[in-house]
């Protein structure tokens, strides 16, 4: 890919200067453009942006400081490099108090000019990667799917903001749904860890084995198909945060081993014997009661009690319905954008239903709701009808699997007619067995 | 080519070769000596390279695809203290003096061969611009930027390959 040229604008009002100018930096594959007098400068700058601006500091009119002073009015940042023919200590020390880059007396050595340029391009490039390292950073610290105004919501916030700055261990609790990775990403973001890196394990996919593998790492021949070394997790969070997702479900000869890391931060890679250390910050997350967990022996003390320096504890929606309102503005912004459509309403009916929903998936189940309104909507807003309960007739009390078993059972008989054999089959039980619901639900054949 | 400096044939024959060499087109070379008196600067004790291009445009051959003009004067423009040579980017015109690349004006010995490989460089280097090639980071290509003698000691007679497919382009337009 071709890179973008660095674009150079000449203002001076002799014309052999600017031609000279002109030729030179052409030859050496800039884009140039020449402006005969400041007002013509702005004007040109209006039209488009440029790297570098040389101008002359005496020309009719308005002179190069003065341009230079109206440019960055504008809130245009170009590096400027004054030129003069006069060299005086004044006007070049009030020049660089007014921010220029650099101040040149012409007429200039080659080599010199060739170095200015030069330094001023390296630089233009500088500042574009680090405004784009920046705006990575920031998207990174924005974990701006945090919305709420509601006390809850404020309260968790604020213990982000200050457990943040500690390197204490946290467990985040809360029913599934409810964001507790976004809070994680949130604490490591806004932590002095930031710039290290962010490590998520979720503990309830892995079985004992990989879990351990994938946490310590292992060495070549550790096992059948380890044909490479590989660093663990624990190993890569070096400097930074480690989030464990579901510790809740780690079995009690891991929890052992997470005890140990804990307590001493080094570990041993599977089918190694080399100690290495690591220095991590640990946060995990779980939805099942950890405490109840301890009274019932299934989860260590000890553990708990390393990991729970500190409890943020969030609300489910149902507990916090005034941030529904922020939160479907926020998911139609998000997802509108991504769609790249125009941003849409919510039908005030629309809105009331999902603020009497119960919402048992939380937040996830309202974004997943909001976006599929979106995809299947008018694109002007979004209807009763773009969601689940509102094309079911909007029920606010969540069936039974018993009541939906009792029902579909009710649907098969009556599609066979009450042949026991034909709805047992369709219903892949056998004939016992749907005698025995017949009879669990009073179910009668109506003639 | 037009000579405006009395140069010796060997040299000329070096530089019509080169530059039939790299370009490919046949070759005239003409003498002239060119009234550059008017623009002599006497404050700077230069020429001012930009009159002296128009000039030799006036007198190039008008069939003539290209016009290289070989001077021994010092050259500058305004905006510069010296140059080697000039040529305009695509341009019809070009001129190249050996008056900045003599040792002698740098405290050394007087060196003929080292002379005469610089200004070839130079020569071969602006004929390059007029074929619309601009200058290249490779530090051996011939179309690197060389402000300094010592620069064009450090870059060989001879394209890079990125520039020398540029100029094989350009060629085709011709």
């Amino acid at each position: 890919m071709d890179e973008k040229k660095v674009s150079i604008l000449v203002v001076d009002d002799e014309e052999s200067v600017r031609d000279s100018l002109y030729n030179w930096f052409i030859d050496d594959g800039y884009a140039v453009d020449c402006a005969e007098n400041a007002k013509e400068a702005l004007l040109k700058l209006e039209a488009r942006d440029f790297d570098i601006i040389l101008a002359d500091i005496k020309m009719p009119g308005m002179d190069g400081m003065e341009m230079h002073r109206r440019i960055k009015a504008l809130n245009k940042e170009p590096i400027f490099i004054i030129m003069t023919a006069f060299a005086s200590v004044d006007t070049a020390v009030q020049a660089l108090k007014d921010g220029a880059y650099d101040y040149v007396t012409k007429p200039f050595d080659p080599d010199d000019l060739s170095h200015l340029i030069r330094n001023a391009a390296s630089h233009v490039t500088l500042r574009a990667e680090n405004k784009s390292l920046k705006d990575k950073i920031t998207t990174l610290e924005d974990v701006d799917d945090l919305i709420g105004e509601s006390e809850g919501m404020k309260k968790v916030l604020s213990e982000v903001e200050s457990v943040a700055q500690s390197s204490s261990s946290v467990i985040i609790t809360g029913e599934s749904g409810t964001g507790k990775e976004l809070i994680a990403r949130a604490i490591h973001a806004n932590s002095p860890r930031k710039y290290f890196p962010l490590i998520s394990v979720h503990c309830g996919a892995l079985t004992e084995s990989l879990l351990e593998s994938e946490l310590f790492g292992h060495e070549k021949g550790a096992f059948t198909g380890a044909t490479f070394n590989r660093k663990g997790r624990f190993e890569m969070a070096d400097g930074g945060t480690i989030f464990l997702d579901e510790i809740g479900t780690i079995s009690p000869k891991m929890q052992i081993e997470l005890l140990r890391v804990l307590e001493t931060r080094t570990f041993v890679r599977v089918g190694g014997n080399k100690e290495i250390t690591s220095d991590f910050r640990v946060i995990c997350a779980t939805n099942r009661d950890l405490k109840g967990m301890v009274e019932k022996g299934t989860f260590r003390e000890d553990l708990y009690y390393r990991l729970n320096v500190v409890n943020i504890n969030i609300p489910p929606l149902r507990e916090r319905v005034e941030d529904i309102p922020l939160l479907v503005n926020h998911f139609i912004r998000k997802y509108c954008k991504s769609m790249s459509r125009d941003l849409i309403s919510v039908e005030p009916a629309a809105l009331k239903h999902l603020q009497e929903f119960e919402f048992p998936g939380n937040v996830r189940e309202l974004e997943n709701m909001i976006e599929r309104a979106i995809v299947i909507g008018n694109g002007k807003e979004i209807r009763l009808k773009d969601l689940p309960m509102g094309r079911e007739v909007m029920s606010s009390s969540v069936e039974s699997l018993d009541e939906l078993e009792k029902k579909h059972i009710i649907s098969m008989l009556d599609k066979y007619k009450w042949n026991i054999s034909r709805a047992a089959k369709a219903l892949d039980v056998d004939r016992a067995t749907l005698y025995n619901k017949i009879k669990k639900y009073d179910l009668k054949k109506i003639n | 080519m037009i000579s405006c400096g009395h140069f010796d044939n060997s040299l000329m024959d070096k530089i019509a070769t080169d530059l039939r060499l790299f370009f490919g087109f046949p070759l005239d070379i003409r003498e002239c000596s060119l009234d550059i008196s008017s623009f002599y600067d006497p404050g700077r004790r230069q020429y001012d390279a930009n009159h002296i291009l128009k000039k030799v445009a006036e007198v190039s051959d008008p069939l003539a695809l290209k016009t290289m003009g070989l001077l021994r004067v010092d050259l500058y423009i305004p905006i510069l203290t010296y140059i080697f040579g000039q040529s305009e980017l695509n341009g019809k015109t070009s001129i190249a003096s050996i008056h900045r690349l003599r040792n002698e004006l740098y405290g050394l010995d007087p060196d003929n061969r080292l002379l005469e490989e610089r200004f070839r460089k130079v020569i071969v280097h602006e004929m390059g611009h007029a074929f619309g090639l601009i200058h290249c980071l490779n530090p051996t290509c011939i179309m690197r930027s060389s402000t300094y003698v010592e620069d064009l000691d450090q870059k060989e007679l001879r394209f890079c390959n990125k520039c020398r497919s540029e100029l094989d382009k350009s060629l085709e337009n011709y």
